[in-house]
């Protein structure tokens, strides 16, 4: 079936017959008598199966026309081409923070002729849509790829941990990742193992209103990240995005310590076991340290790349009536790491204990998280978990199950896969995925009445 | 004022009827269409952006919103708003019980419904929608009503979700509820063809009437709101907002047609004076130093305050224009103030066209003229007293306006005051401000949702107008008045409901005579509610008051809205009397006045009717009392017969 700007069939014959595009006006004339006159707009594609031509009047309203075979359409005119400005500005010898896009609707505006989202990336753009950042410092802005997050792939994690190398090594302040929400802690996370002395915070950001609406949240997330690349004492990868429903304040949270935890809320991002490193309060520029810092600033500090992912690892969560052959699955098929989210304390069904077994003297490292999300995994509270433990799998204290799963896809691919140092790494604190000590505040809880 | 010739000035109104929708649900979310009193503990605190357009054009309105550097504080209360209303959760699909009757108007009105709904975004940053745009879609055009003979086209029916609701404003903090955004709101949309003032008032109410007959139209205060736009030939196309009432409308349209009439005589005054846009300067100068001994307690005042001065421009050979009045107790210099206090934030602004006055003296005028090198015999000065941003930004604005004045009527919004003038609330929105809703499936009209909404289209007024007469058995000039009253669907519900039982003449004329008799006794009718009106039709029906009843019932309970109408019954003394009871009095009157009623008996029935009145009145009807009394008479005293009493 060939498709005409989302249209199909006679409707997308007429409409290239009339050498009609989206964005030029046209004249739909029924056998009835009746016609309307508007700008053509592109069809989603879910719905063109309806002979429907979608216009645009001139009081801004779109609205969809049936036609049949015998409606004439006609060109009026061809729609105004504007004037791209796209180019790239050299760097300047000024302290710079680098604006990394990847595709996120962060960074991108409307199209208030199609309603379609293109990106933002040129920096005279960008400084329009938002002027204020420029008063922050120099931005260089470029975009590195054009993904939806939950297209993200672990390869997509060496492109980008080599892009941001790329940017810290010539000199920038702080590296800002426009990056969508859905996925964004895992890339964090991913950063925060893959380039190893940060001298500089690499920090990601997203919004959950997209930025073609007057109150979406990007500008406000994206000044809290540059006023953080540019000017916070830390150099790990964070996350920053609001942390209230309110415009009132940001909040910088560790990748690796960080999770969306609501489908659609501005202040989806928490931190789960830990407490956010800053909040950024952008009306007033202000950076409050309010949490643990792992690494300082130091832009004498020498980063090192070591950007591999292993692709073979999977995780798989404890439920009633898991069975084994999920697991003999993954052996069989060569994977080469499993990331367990056990119940509560860290238990798999007691029937699966065989089959991880089998996978750890396959030497396939098992790492077990809680599903709980909150709390720390232990092993040796009940007989199953030291079942568990005399079959070899590896505890993986508070961490979350999406970055042990990170961690262990990075030292598989660029560490080790030798089992016993495999082991020796999930268990150090690389990054600040482990904390310690979890104090009574670290537990959110409900409004109950 | 003299009458304007209408006619002779090109007058041109087209009206924007909005009806709230009483839906179960909102219109992209689950939330009951009901509002909350009570202040809400939860509150969020947001600040919005305009987005730019392609073309990086701002839409003008959209700009001086966002200059204004506002807060905005939105209450939420749980009871009627979810995470949808604070923008925190995306639309979830249109309500189809809306889109049913929104269809079902769009036939009444004779129009073309599309066959692909699509839901766009429209900028708005007020504050009033949180997300910054209203969700509106386009769902009929070109139709049409007749009014009398003449046939008013009706260009666009949209489907809309109303806005939240202000609450109060604190310096740049604006405070809202988001209880009433959401709900269903029809828009509907008339073409320019109207041409007199209270024609504009027949075609609204015919709208609002269309709306209230599907059944699924709000009642109350500020469940419809009419907007206005009016020009007259040479003028512009001016957008009046918020007229609150229907009997405004004659009067707002008739003050926008002689504001404009008085602006274009302003300009050609200022053409024969030969005055150039290019010829007002924005040559801002501090004239603080002239009013330094000032006995103006404003200025004074203001200048007392450090960073505060006072600014001035000249408006060269505006003199004499500024104090031309374009509407009752508003002059050309108030349309300034306006543009001042909208751009500017200041308070107001003084022209030498009124000076000296206020305080200030004639010497300060002259030195005024002096500074600022200005002809006094030509040239008009405005001053502002305030911060120094602010002026400046306050006299660029009137600048600007008295720029356009050169040119003609500008196009504005403006808002309606109840005196039926109307003043500047900012510029008229652009095109730019209009794109696609893309978290909402569009609608395809199927053939069954037709179906449904033609179940409810409603019926045409002159089907029932003969309805009326012929089944329920109103005079043609009851129905007549009863088909232009704005409760028509609570007559329709009530007749439907208690037919059997009270006879439709009577609910008619509750709605139609009752009350507004009682407005010409200057009682409250705003109290009126459709569940008041209700609760004595249903008493009627339950014999347990009579007719006569109703008008003093009505203005009691009216007047005493706390009170619950069964006590005020008992409290009146209109308990219905039942028969017996009625009997036995009339019995006790015969008795009491037995030698005076045997002694004249020509006018025994007066008497004895009387008589009985006196203590029965509103509790029964006359007509069983006069049937009563005359077999009283026959029984005790043997007077009369039928035809002696025919002749009373």
């Amino acid at each position: 079936m060939e498709i005409y700007h989302g249209y199909t069939g006679f409707v997308a014959f007429k409409l290239k017959e009339a050498n009609a595009e989206p964005g030029d006006v046209i004249r739909v004339e029924n056998p009835n008598g009746e016609s309307f006159t508007g700008v053509l707009m592109p069809k989603q594609l879910l719905y063109s199966d309806k002979p429907v031509i979608v216009l645009k009047l001139s009081n801004g309203y779109n609205i969809g026309v049936k036609i049949d075979p015998n409606t004439r359409v006609l060109l009026v005119s061809k729609k105004r081409e504007l004037p791209r400005t796209i180019g790239s500005q050299p760097l300047p010898k000024k302290p710079f923070v680098s604006i990394l896009a990847t595709g996120g609707t962060i960074a991108s505006k409307v199209d208030y002729v199609t309603g379609a989202v293109t990106p933002l990336i040129d920096p005279h753009e960008l400084l329009e849509w938002a002027p204020e950042l420029g008063d922050v410092g120099f931005l260089n802005v470029r975009e590195v790829m054009k993904k939806f997050s939950e297209d993200i792939t672990p390869s997509d994690w060496e492109k980008l941990s080599l892009e941001v190398y790329r940017e810290i090594t010539s000199g920038a302040e702080g590296v800002v990742v426009a990056h969508g929400t859905d996925m964004m802690s895992y890339s964090a996370a991913a950063l925060a193992f893959s380039i190893i002395g940060k001298p500089v915070p690499i920090v990601f950001v997203g919004s959950q209103r997209s930025s073609d609406r007057p109150s979406s949240d990007s500008f406000f997330n994206l000044y809290s990240a540059v006023l953080t690349a540019f000017k916070a004492s830390f150099a790990e990868s964070v996350i920053v995005m609001h942390g209230d429903s309110s415009d009132s304040y940001a909040v910088v949270l560790r990748g690796v310590k960080a999770r969306k935890m609501h489908t659609s809320r501005r202040d989806a991002f928490q931190p789960v076991n830990d407490k956010p490193i800053a909040i950024v309060y952008p009306y007033s520029r202000e950076i409050r340290i309010v949490g643990r810092v792992f690494e300082k600033r130091d832009p004498g500090r020498e980063a090192s790349l070591r950007n591999k992912f292993d692709d073979k690892v999977a995780i798989v969560k404890a439920y009633p009536g898991l069975q084994e052959e999920i697991i003999n699955f993954l052996v069989d098929k060569k994977f080469s790491g499993i990331v367990i989210e056990g119940s509560g304390l860290g238990h798999v069904p007691n029937s699966l204990i065989d089959s991880l077994k089998r996978a750890v003297e396959n030497e396939i490292p098992v790492v077990i998280t809680s599903q709980c999300l909150f709390g720390r995994v232990n092993l040796n509270v009940y007989s199953t978990g030291r079942r568990l433990l005399e079959a070899g799998v590896i505890p993986a204290s508070d961490m979350l199950p999406e970055t042990a799963y990170v961690k262990l896809s990075w030292i598989l691919g660029s560490v080790t896969k030798n089992l016993s140092e495999v082991r020796e790494l999930m268990l150090t604190n690389i990054a600040g995925e482990i904390n310690e000590r979890h104090t009574l505040e670290l537990f959110p809880r409900w409004s109950h009445e | 004022m003299s009458k304007l010739d209408f006619k002779e000035l090109g007058l041109r109104v087209g009206l924007e009827i909005h009806v709230q929708l009483d839906t179960s649900r909102k219109l992209f979310c689950k939330c009951p269409t009901k509002l909350v009193e009570e202040r809400s503990k939860f509150n969020i605190e947001r600040g919005l952006r305009p987005a730019k357009s392609e073309t990086g054009e701002v839409d003008p309105a959209a700009m001086l919103e966002w200059r204004r550097e506002r807060v905005f504080i939105y209450e939420a209360p749980p009871e009627s708003s979810c995470l949808v209303e604070i923008d925190e959760e995306p639309p979830h699909q249109l309500d189809e019980d809306s889109l049913t009757v929104a269809i079902a108007i769009a036939k009444a009105l004779n129009m073309r419904v599309v066959d692909e709904i699509h839901v766009m975004r429209k900028i708005v940053v007020d504050g009033s929608n949180v997300s910054g745009f209203q969700r509106t879609a386009l769902i009929a055009l070109n139709g049409f009503i007749m009014e009398g003979e003449k046939k008013i086209g009706i260009q666009t029916l949209c489907l809309e979700e109303d806005a939240a609701r202000k609450i109060s404003e604190e310096g740049n903090k604006v405070f809202y509820r988001v209880d009433r955004l959401g709900i269903p709101l029809v828009e509907i949309a008339t073409a320019p063809d109207i041409n007199d003032p209270e024609e504009a008032m027949r075609v609204a109410l015919k709208l609002g009437q269309l709306v209230r007959l599907t059944g699924y139209a709000k009642r109350g205060l500020g469940t419809i709101r009419q907007d206005l736009n009016v020009s007259i030939r040479d003028g512009a196309k001016v957008e009046i907002k918020g007229v609150q009432h229907l009997y405004l409308i004659p009067k707002v349209v008739e003050l926008e047609a002689l504001r404009q009439q008085r602006l274009l005589e302003i300009r050609n005054e200022l053409l024969r004076r030969n005055v150039k846009p290019e010829d007002l300067k924005e040559e801002i100068v501090d004239v603080t130093e002239v009013f330094e001994n000032t006995s103006s307690k404003i200025i004074r005042k203001s200048i007392a305050t450090p960073g505060n001065g006072v600014f001035a421009v000249v408006l060269k050979k505006f003199k004499g224009l500024l104090g031309k009045e374009v509407q009752p107790g508003r002059r050309f210099g108030t349309e300034l103030a306006d543009y001042a206090r909208v751009w500017g934030g200041v308070g107001g602004i003084f022209h030498t066209d009124e000076l000296p006055n206020y305080g200030i003296t004639a010497e300060e005028v002259r030195n005024l003229y002096e500074k600022l090198g200005a002809n006094p015999g030509e040239d008009a000065i405005v001053i502002v007293a305030d911060q120094r941003e602010k002026c400046v930004k306050a006299l660029k604005a009137v600048v600007d306006r008295a720029r356009q004045a050169v040119i003609g009527v500008p196009e504005e919004t403006r808002s309606a005051n109840p005196d039926g003038t109307s003043k500047y609330t900012r510029p008229r929105p652009g095109a730019a401000r209009m794109y696609p809703e893309t978290d909402i499936p569009l609608v395809y009209v199927t053939p069954d949702l037709v179906e449904k909404a033609m179940k409810i289209v409603p019926e045409p007024p002159d089907a029932k107008l003969k309805r009326f007469v012929e089944e329920h058995k109103l005079s043609v000039e009851l129905a007549t008045t009863l088909i232009r009253d704005l409760r028509l669907d609570l007559y329709e519900k009530l007749t439907a409901k208690y037919g059997g039982s009270v006879q439709p003449s009577i609910i008619a004329s509750i709605l139609v005579n009752i009350i507004p008799s009682l407005r010409k006794e200057n009682v409250p009718i705003e109290n009126v509610t459709d569940e008041l009106i209700e609760e004595i039709v249903d008493m009627l029906s339950r014999g347990e008051i009579s007719k006569e009843a109703i008008p003093d019932l009505m203005k009691q309970a009216l007047l005493n809205p706390e009170k619950k109408l069964k006590e005020l019954v008992k409290e009146l003394g209109i308990t219905r009397l039942d028969v017996n009871e009625l009997d036995r009095i009339i019995e006790e009157v015969v008795e009491r006045h037995r030698e005076k009623l045997l002694a004249r008996k020509e006018k025994a029935f007066a008497i004895a009717m009387s008589e009985t009145m006196k203590i029965v009145r509103g509790r029964i009807d006359g007509a069983i009392v006069a049937e009563n009394v005359k077999k009283k008479l026959r029984e005790k005293l043997n007077i009369g017969s039928d035809d002696e009493y025919s002749r009373q």
